[in-house]
């Protein structure tokens, strides 16, 4: 079985691969994005020291890596499953001998190991020729890092598995899938850090799994968070990735009682 | 001439009256489309807001004077969104061959693929934009004279023309080679660039968004002819002209372009 789910992620990583000139040009359209972000902090920071607990040089590396981070874990899973879900062949993937919600989050691995050797690293070599971005000079930060984009990864795509199963219960999802998208960008961290929130936004956001997916691990990358901090932020991840667990099992049972295709 | 006018905007009214009569089958659509859009606006002016308790100031600009700006752009970037799309042109028109069609009618090829691909939807960035215009323009205290909204017209017409002018411009690439070029993409994202002062940028930057991408025509020039911003306000009025003259490149550019087309082949 294992093997049918490798073979899922191996076929994934090739279809992408077959596309990987489109991703040329989102290399260039995402430098260009971190430099309009770059040229906003630095006009924010003027002359200040720090803001946020970030120093400036920290900001540049923050919203480089957080780019860069969210070029790897980025993915249409939610549209993909929506889409499937309304025209009927989610069923013929039901019947099949293996879970669908796996066999996605399978596509997903493969489609993010793409992403990561194919458009975030060598995205990460353009944005640092580009910007004074500042590299951690700590192996065992690199590693710490390396792990919690993976959680990022995850977590973002248990929320796109969630949001895209809303398919089941509502006729059009498409509004629920872009205000995921929005609050993703803005309440993770990409747009600004959380330090930068008012307190009681940071209390809320705090109760949410958005800053898992940036905010701590480029806080992590940045060298703002380290020591037992940095430890506890992969804590948080863990945590959240084994939370949103139980939500997607209860959705996956109800609506495979709901299910109605037609003609299918 | 009047008549040509008077025939186009017959047209336009066509073009409208069908749009809505095939997207309002689809109401849930439609709206998602005007939510969605709303959402961006709220995005960024969430970023402005909370980046303004952090600094008093922005390369010398206040917060009302920032977010009049973001009016101002988001007024422009609406109505571009809204009448001029060239998202998907390479991929409709030059590879599935639809211009063979566009080409066998009267009406000029331009105006018709903008009227066949009309967005109205995105006309709520532009809503946006004048309310926050507009509530930027009392709480800096700005004076109101009667000539003022005829200028925003005048202003904000510009504008339209420059980004027109650089899409037609691009679009028309295709043209000359059916490759695509991911160009379109990448100038979406450049444009974003308008929405801050240029004075925030790099010289190079400032250059380029001044007189080779003249974004900042959109955005901080145009909208320091109402703020008391004596330096800019030449330039402000240098608006109109730099949008008639990118306009009128584009559509040169366009015109020997479709001379040139010989068809998909297909």
């Amino acid at each position: 079985m294992t093997a049918a789910y490798l073979e899922l992620i191996r076929i994934r990583f090739l279809t992408m691969l077959a596309y990987r000139v489109n991703y040329y040009s989102g290399i260039i359209i995402y430098a260009i994005n971190i430099g309009a972000y770059y040229f906003t902090w630095r006009a924010i920071y003027g002359g200040a020291e720090s803001l946020g607990g970030f120093t400036a040089a920290q900001m540049t590396t923050y919203i480089a890596v957080s780019w860069m981070a969210r070029a790897f874990y980025f993915n249409n899973l939610d549209r993909e499953i929506a889409l499937e879900i309304r025209d009927g062949s989610v069923a013929v993937q039901m019947i099949r001998p293996y879970n669908y919600l796996l066999v996605k989050v399978m596509q997903g691995f493969g489609e993010g190991l793409f992403r990561l050797t194919m458009f975030m690293a060598p995205g990460m070599v353009v944005v640092c020729l580009l910007f004074p971005v500042e590299l951690p000079a700590d192996p065992a930060r690199w590693a710490l890092f390396l792990v919690m984009i993976w959680f990022s990864f995850l977590i973002n795509t248990q929320l796109n598995l969630i949001v895209g199963m809303f398919a089941f219960f509502v006729e059009n999802n498409e509004g629920m899938i872009r205000m995921k998208r929005v609050a993703i960008d803005l309440f993770s961290g990409v747009l600004i850090p959380m330090s930068f929130f008012p307190l009681w936004a940071q209390d809320l956001l705090a109760w949410t799994p958005f800053p898992a997916i940036t905010y701590l691990p480029s806080s992590v990358f940045t060298g703002r968070m380290s020591g037992a901090e940095a430890w506890e932020a992969l804590l948080v991840q863990i945590v959240w990735a084994a939370v949103l667990v139980v939500p997607i099992i209860l959705m996956w049972r109800a609506s495979r009682r709901r299910l109605f295709v037609q003609g299918g | 001439m009047v008549r040509k006018i008077a025939f186009n905007l017959s047209l336009f009214q066509e073009y409208i009256g069908n749009y809505f009569k095939t997207r309002l089958t689809y109401r849930a659509d439609f709206w998602v489309e005007v939510f969605s859009d709303l959402l961006h606006s709220a995005m960024n002016l969430v970023f402005i807001l909370i980046v303004f308790r952090h600094t008093p100031s922005l390369a010398g600009w206040s917060r009302e004077e920032i977010l009049f700006i973001y009016g101002y752009f988001l007024i422009a970037y609406g109505l571009f969104g809204a009448f001029v799309n060239f998202y998907n042109f390479t991929e409709r028109y030059i590879v599935k061959g639809e211009m063979d069609r566009v080409l066998t009618r009267p009406a000029h090829s331009l105006v018709q693929i903008l009227l066949e691909n009309v967005d109205p939807p995105a006309l709520a960035s532009a809503v946006v934009g004048v309310v926050i215009m507009a509530s930027a323009w009392v709480s800096l205290g700005l004076p109101f004279d009667w000539y003022d909204p005829i200028m925003l017209v005048v202003l904000v017409a510009g504008s339209l023309l420059i980004y027109t002018g650089i899409y037609t411009a691009l679009a028309s690439i295709s043209f000359y080679t059916d490759a695509p070029t991911g160009i379109m993409p990448l100038m979406y994202n450049i444009l974003n660039y308008g929405r801050y002062p240029v004075q925030i940028y790099n010289k190079t930057i400032r250059f380029i968004l001044t007189w080779i991408l003249p974004f900042a025509f959109v955005g901080v020039f145009p909208a320091a002819y109402f703020l008391d911003r004596p330096e800019d306000r030449d330039m402000a009025l240098l608006t109109p002209v730099v949008g008639v003259v990118f306009f009128a490149l584009g559509l040169v550019l366009w015109n020997r372009g479709v001379r040139r087309y010989r068809g998909a082949g297909s």
